[in-house]
């Protein structure tokens, strides 16, 4: 870990020389300040409160190379599965952190689907306005990614228009031989009355580990509407650290879904800051994993004023020795009245050695609120299986209908048809069976 | 069809069946009375294959196949379904798609080709309007949130898709008001064949004055200690299960 955090001090110093005339003014001084940040924290240890489930040496130790060649180029055809099929989309496709405008299609016509880097240098006012104002200042990993911001995916839907089609970031990391790391940032702004959807996903297509340290920041203006979804179904040797913190403003509804069936390793911190009333605020998750993996969700709602709602949904499935941890903590602040906040957290293990950690924190400090929340860990209902198996249905077919029913409600807000099937499909082989899933 | 030979079975060592010969013929309504803790829904569910019963001796022969041998969903395939006396909630998963997992994994045994849609829906349709289901049955969660009575007919309405060789059915009558009681008992007979056999387990004589038995028999300490025909029954409503406990101390 330590010896990471060495070659990552170095590494911004050239990062800084390489930036040349960029290495200056208010951006940086932003990237500046985080790096100071994390060099003063280090990576965070078991000993953090919010790390106590979690061991990041195991992920932390491999020499990953920090800075990636563009040598590599990617067929379409190698990384077909990736999109939605049947679905017209615009698409963001980053191979080993370069952008690639040939298996990207991008518009500046009614809205911005571009790359952050052409942000920083086209709209100064944008990047300085947004850049690292929603991400908590406190978290090392995501000060590690701003620190190193440069590219990733900017959208920006403008005022009263609606995204006349779904938008897919799609980040490959190729083979370089060795161990390497990854930091994408993006920028996303809903503003008034705008409305999108956004499908992020990042995947290895290398022998070695992979490291993914994803910082994301979403701003949804009054009256917005943006429905973010996250598959994390990479392979067993990538991991992937994930910091997505949401602004939102009065009257918008944001939904994020965050469906982890893969990866060696995923940590998702995601932060919900409600900053004016009535918004409605939506947190999803799916984790189905096995042999060998680790998911841990982080979430917060911060209610901070009057009058908002939010409903949050995880369902957990654990095999063979997998490890899950939810920590999902709901802040209402004093003044935060008529509050709306529900939490809930599902979850199955299907063997002994299978664990999870389950944490809801709720803090109230407001008194005319509405909050609830729940967690349950079980196994499979015995007296289901047997009904299902005397209908005729054979036992690991039952299993996965019922696993298959138990997570399904937390896709319950994903409107995307194409999406929606997919996720089934992942799911049901995920699961290890054929079954038209479609319920 | 269903030959039971000195079925002995318990659960966590503890001995129920006691020695249990039956024989069911294709065409036969058999019904099973017997007091409380007889051991009728022990016979049931190791008819159909709960795990939890262990099997201690004697064998159930079905169509001259062992059935002990197989899983519960292969004794489905063979044509045997139960009818639950506590049908389980299923939330998540719809009337329409358990019936259609169960239709299609039966035919996948079988090795034939899956339901057309169609088909299964005019199936479907047919079946609901002889239950008399409404059409919103179909797309919510099996069983959950169900009254008794609805519970009870979505078991016969399963049937009535499965068309079982032998149905067996579990206390079907308890939590069904009159009414509820006639449709259940209208739409058993419907089912009925001269190839299929329904086994009736039961408490009360009350829905043996719908769906008529050829057989009685009553059940008794892990025993059938008497056998007849569908007068039995009406004895037996008359006189309580005493008269039938002391002949056995008698005897």
């Amino acid at each position: 870990m330590e010896a990471l955090k060495d070659k990552l001090e170095s590494s911004f110093l050239v990062f800084e020389n390489e930036l040349n005339g960029q290495a200056l003014g208010e951006v940086h001084n932003r990237r500046k300040e985080a790096f100071e940040r994390f060099v003063e924290s280090g990576f965070p240890t078991k000993r953090h409160e919010e790390w106590k489930y979690t061991n990041l040496k195991p992920i932390l130790k491999h020499d990953y190379r920090v800075f990636l060649s563009d040598d590599n180029t990617v067929d379409f055809s190698a990384i077909k599965k990736f999109f939605l099929s049947d679905t017209d989309t615009y698409k963001l496709v980053f191979i080993d952190g370069y952008y690639s405008s040939w298996l990207s299609e991008t518009t500046h016509e009614k809205f911005d689907i571009c790359t952050f880097s052409s942000m920083l240098t086209k709209y100064r006012d944008v990047a300085e306005k947004y850049f690292n104002k929603a991400l908590p200042k406190e978290e090392a990993l995501a000060s590690v990614n701003t620190a190193f911001a440069k590219e990733g995916a900017f959208i920006r839907i403008k005022r009263n228009q609606t995204a006349d089609k779904p938008v897919e970031l799609i980040f490959i990391t190729t083979d370089h031989g060795v161990e390497t790391m990854s930091q994408p940032r993006n920028l996303v702004v809903v503003e008034e009355n705008a409305e999108v959807s956004i499908l992020e996903r990042h995947q290895s297509l290398s022998s070695k580990p992979v490291l993914t340290n994803v910082a994301t920041e979403i701003f949804a203006l009054r009256d917005s509407r943006l429905n973010y979804y996250k598959i994390q179904n990479d392979v067993h040797t990538a991991s992937l650290i994930d910091s997505t913190s949401v602004k939102q403003y009065a009257n918008s509804s944001v939904t994020v879904g965050t469906f982890a069936l893969g990866n060696k390793f995923v940590r998702n911190n995601l932060n919900f800051f409600l900053e004016e009333e009535y918004t409605q605020s939506y947190l999803d998750g799916i984790t189905i994993i096995d042999e060998g993996q680790t998911v841990d969700h982080h979430t917060l709602v911060d209610h901070k004023v009057p009058n908002c709602y939010s409903d949050e949904l995880y369902k957990g499935i654990y095999d063979a020795n997998a490890h899950g941890v939810f920590n999902g903590k709901v802040m209402v602040h004093p003044h935060a009245q008529k509050t709306n906040a529900f939490q809930q957290n599902n979850n199955i293990l299907l063997t002994d050695k299978a664990s999870i950690d389950t944490k809801p924190q709720l803090e109230i400090y407001a008194d005319d609120v509405k909050c609830s929340h729940g967690c349950t860990i079980g196994q499979l209902d015995d007296e289901a299986l047997f009904y299902m198996q005397s209908r005729g249905i054979p036992e690991k077919e039952a299993k996965a209908l019922l696993l298959y029913a138990f997570a399904n409600d937390s896709l319950r807000n994903v409107k995307i048809p194409a999406l929606r099937k997919k996720l089934n499909r992942q799911i049901a082989n995920k699961l290890n069976v054929n079954l038209d899933f479609e319920l | 069809m269903l030959k039971i030979s000195n079925l002995q079975a318990g659960i966590e060592g503890k001995e129920i069946l006691k020695g249990i010969d039956l024989e069911v013929k294709p065409g036969e309504v058999h019904a099973i009375m017997g007091p409380n803790g007889s051991g009728k829904s022990t016979l049931s569910s190791v008819i159909a294959g709960r795990e939890d019963y262990e099997v201690n001796g004697g064998n159930i022969d079905f169509e001259g196949e062992d059935l002990l041998d197989l899983g519960p969903d292969e004794r489905a395939h063979k044509g045997i379904f139960l009818s639950f006396q506590y049908p389980v909630e299923i939330p998540g998963v719809t009337v329409t798609n358990f019936i259609k997992t169960a239709i299609n994994e039966s035919r996948k045994a079988k090795g034939e080709e899956a339901m057309p849609a169609n088909e299964m829906l005019k199936k479907m349709r047919e079946k609901m309007s002889l239950l008399e289901i409404d059409n919103a049955f179909l797309s919510r969660s099996l069983n959950e949130g169900f009254s008794g009575g609805e519970k009870k007919r979505n078991e016969i309405f399963q049937m009535a898709m499965l068309e079982p060789k032998l149905a067996i059915l579990d206390e079907t009558d308890s939590g069904l008001d009159i009414d509820a009681l006639r449709i259940v008992a209208n739409g058993v007979n419907k089912l009925k064949s001269k190839n299929n056999a329904v086994i009736v387990i039961t408490h009360y004589q009350r829905l043996l004055d719908y769906i008529v038995p050829d057989f009685v028999h009553v059940l008794y300490k892990g025993r059938i200690v008497k056998s007849g025909d569908k007068t039995l029954a009406h004895e037996l409503e008359a006189k309580g299960y005493d008269w039938i406990k002391e002949e056995r101390v008698e005897g």
